[in-house]
């Protein structure tokens, strides 16, 4: 783990539950995230999802454990680290493009105005906004609009890693699907290291190269990275006819329907938890490999 | 009628109750004196002695075109136009009210961010707020030794309470989420401060600059009153010492006018600094 480019080393998370006592949100948590991988991570509401990616942020103290970004300690929020808050969080007052150059002018300073102005245009009109529009405060935006200017704006500070958190939560199916083509398009660019939380398990397929899937809490760990093997580049309508995408899919809906809760609850007892490799391909040469594969991971998961 | 907008329609009836009520009034002043008896007695009891009655609306509006007319005569301490007074008296309450917003503002931002000082400064504001501005007349007419700046001393006393107290709420108030893109862009404190949390905060603070405004207006006229010598609130005064009930009535009406101009120049800004969510 030491050459990943994210590692996240025993993550302990314990806020107090309001009665007095304690809750362990997670314990000892491990895993690890390559450079330019887009990771998913799915799991139930109130498992820690947000929680971890707080503290990958930079924005909230874990209990104990460290994070390393490139070999380094994460500690307090940085403008390698952009952050796609799930409620978009753009500044009211600001319009959508003075809402990026924001970020641009605090990451670039020795930028002249007019630079910012156009690196600002230029990202802007990668979501699909331009014109008059980009003049327009938050609140004249439609919530699709207002994802993709929150988009926009961390995108165009370039960060090496970027933490989405549902960022698509508060839109309807369509919206959903062209932001979502929208994101893949400036990532393939850039090739930027992306981590998103999701409840929707077709846009994590569609989405990553990798799901980590999360047991409910409290004790929540991460239970299994899924490895999503459907080539790239992907789109909507073709992604279910892969023969995989089915099978990979039935796989994450009985983890979320009867595993998390069945793998819920135990105290880590000190011992480091990391998320055991799932790996379906039925396109390999031999269906023999799969099943090997699938018992492994059955191993994995039970010892 | 039924074409007018409402607004047309709320001029038009304004109209209409404001020109019923002075006839009312007018009428109902008793036309208790002939002209020329009133005339000769005024003579007999020296130059401009007015009468001792409510006087007409006429008369307050020919007083009106008089004073209006030549608003910054000065003709010594006891005769100056009515534009010097109420100079005086912005004047008065601008100073009182800008030393006002220079502490209540940075200091409410301050308590707004921690707590700490938050807990700390409470119990004195929760004594010193409620005092009537005008208990700290004799205190400060005693420390300062000065009229003038005892008159702003009130103001300012006056003024700090609602800009400090909206100003701590409104920074305390500020989104969690918006200070968090600030720490995630990192901003500098100074730079959080003035991009994140004034624009953040500024409905709030211009609400109780607002509120602080209206205040100082409401005591600067009793303050003058209280110190004499020159503004609007002395000259109120003066002319009840002169049974200028004329005057009187149209001074009233100008502090009402002033104190419209200043709550309308706050609404500006007000509307100025306000974001939709
Ligand atoms: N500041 C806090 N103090 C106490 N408990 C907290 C705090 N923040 C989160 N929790 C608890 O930690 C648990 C995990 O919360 P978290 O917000 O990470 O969930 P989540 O997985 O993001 O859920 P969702 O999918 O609903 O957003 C919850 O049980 C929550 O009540
Ligand atoms: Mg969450």
């Amino acid at each position: 783990m030491s050459n990943t480019f994210l590692s996240i080393e025993r993550l302990t998370q314990i806020f107090p539950d309001g009665a007095g006592g304690t809750l362990t949100v997670f314990e000892n948590a491990s895993f690890g995230i390559e450079k330019g991988e887009f990771v998913c991570i799915l799991g139930h509401s109130g498992c820690g999802k947000s929680t971890i990616m707080n503290i990958l942020a930079g924005l909230a103290e874990p209990t104990s454990g460290v994070v390393k970004m490139d070999g380094f300690e994460v500690s307090g929020p940085s403008l390698d680290r952009g952050v796609v808050f799930q409620n978009y969080s753009l500044l009211p007052w600001l319009s959508a493009l003075k809402n990026v150059t924001f970020g641009i002018k605090a990451r670039h300073p020795d930028w002249s105005k007019d630079r910012v102005e156009a690196h600002a245009r230029e990202f802007l009109a990668k979501v699909g906004l331009e014109g008059e529009v980009v003049h327009r405060k938050p609140s004249q935006l439609s919530g699709g609009m207002r994802q993709r200017v929150s988009i926009a704006r961390a995108f165009a500070n370039e960060p090496k890693l970027l933490l989405l958190d549902e960022p698509f939560g508060a839109l309807d199916a369509l919206t959903r699907g062209t932001i979502q083509e929208e994101l893949l398009k400036i990532w393939r660019g850039t090739n930027q290291t992306v981590f998103m939380i999701t409840h929707d398990i077709d846009e994590a397929i569609l989405l990553s190269d990798r799901i980590l899937l999360m047991t409910n809490g409290p004790h929540a760990r991460v239970a299994e990275s899924v490895d999503i093997t459907i080539p790239r580049p992907r789109n909507r309508t073709e992604i279910v006819e892969h023969p995989n995408y089915y099978a990979i899919r039935n796989h994450l809906v009985h983890f979320l329907g009867e595993r998390s809760k069945a793998l819920a609850g135990k105290a880590s007892g000190g011992e480091t938890q990391s998320p055991a490799t799932v790996r379906i391909d039925r396109t390999a040469p031999s269906a023999t490999e799969e099943d090997a594969e699938g018992e492994r991971r059955l191993r994995a998961v039970n010892d | 009628m039924q074409s007018l907008s409402i607004n047309q329609r709320a001029a038009v009836l304004s109209v209409v109750m404001l020109v019923v009520g002075l006839l009312l009034w007018e009428v109902a002043i008793p036309q208790q004196q002939l002209a020329t008896e009133l005339t000769e007695y005024e003579l007999l009891a020296g130059g401009g002695a007015p009468r001792a009655a409510v006087p007409p609306p006429s008369d307050i509006l020919v007083r009106a075109w008089e004073e209006l007319s030549d608003p910054f005569y000065d003709a010594g301490p006891n005769d100056k136009g009515i534009g010097i007074q109420i100079g005086y008296s912005i004047y008065r309450v601008l100073t009182g009210y800008l030393l006002a917003a220079l502490i209540a503002i940075p200091l409410g931002f301050l308590i707004g961010m921690s707590p700490v000082a938050y807990k700390a400064l409470n119990p004195f504001i929760q004594v010193l707020r409620p005092i009537s501005p005008l208990a700290w007349m004799p205190l400060a007419l005693f420390i300062i030794q000065d009229s003038e700046a005892s008159a702003i001393f009130v103001i300012f006393i006056c003024s700090i309470w609602p800009m400090l107290i909206n100003t701590a709420f409104g920074v305390a108030g500020v989104r969690r989420d918006w200070v968090n893109v600030a720490r995630t862009h990192e901003l500098g404190a100074l730079r959080t401060a003035f991009q994140v949390i004034l624009p953040a905060a500024a409905p709030t603070i211009v609400t109780g600059m607002r509120i602080s405004i209206g205040i100082a207006w409401l005591v600067i006229v009793a303050a003058e009153m209280l110190v004499g010598g020159t503004g609007i609130g002395y000259f109120v005064w003066n002319e009840w010492n002169n049974l200028d009930l004329t005057s009187v009535i149209f001074s009233i009406l100008m502090i009402g006018v002033v104190g419209m101009l200043l709550d309308a120049a706050f609404g500006a800004l007000q509307r100025f600094v306000a974001y939709a969510e």
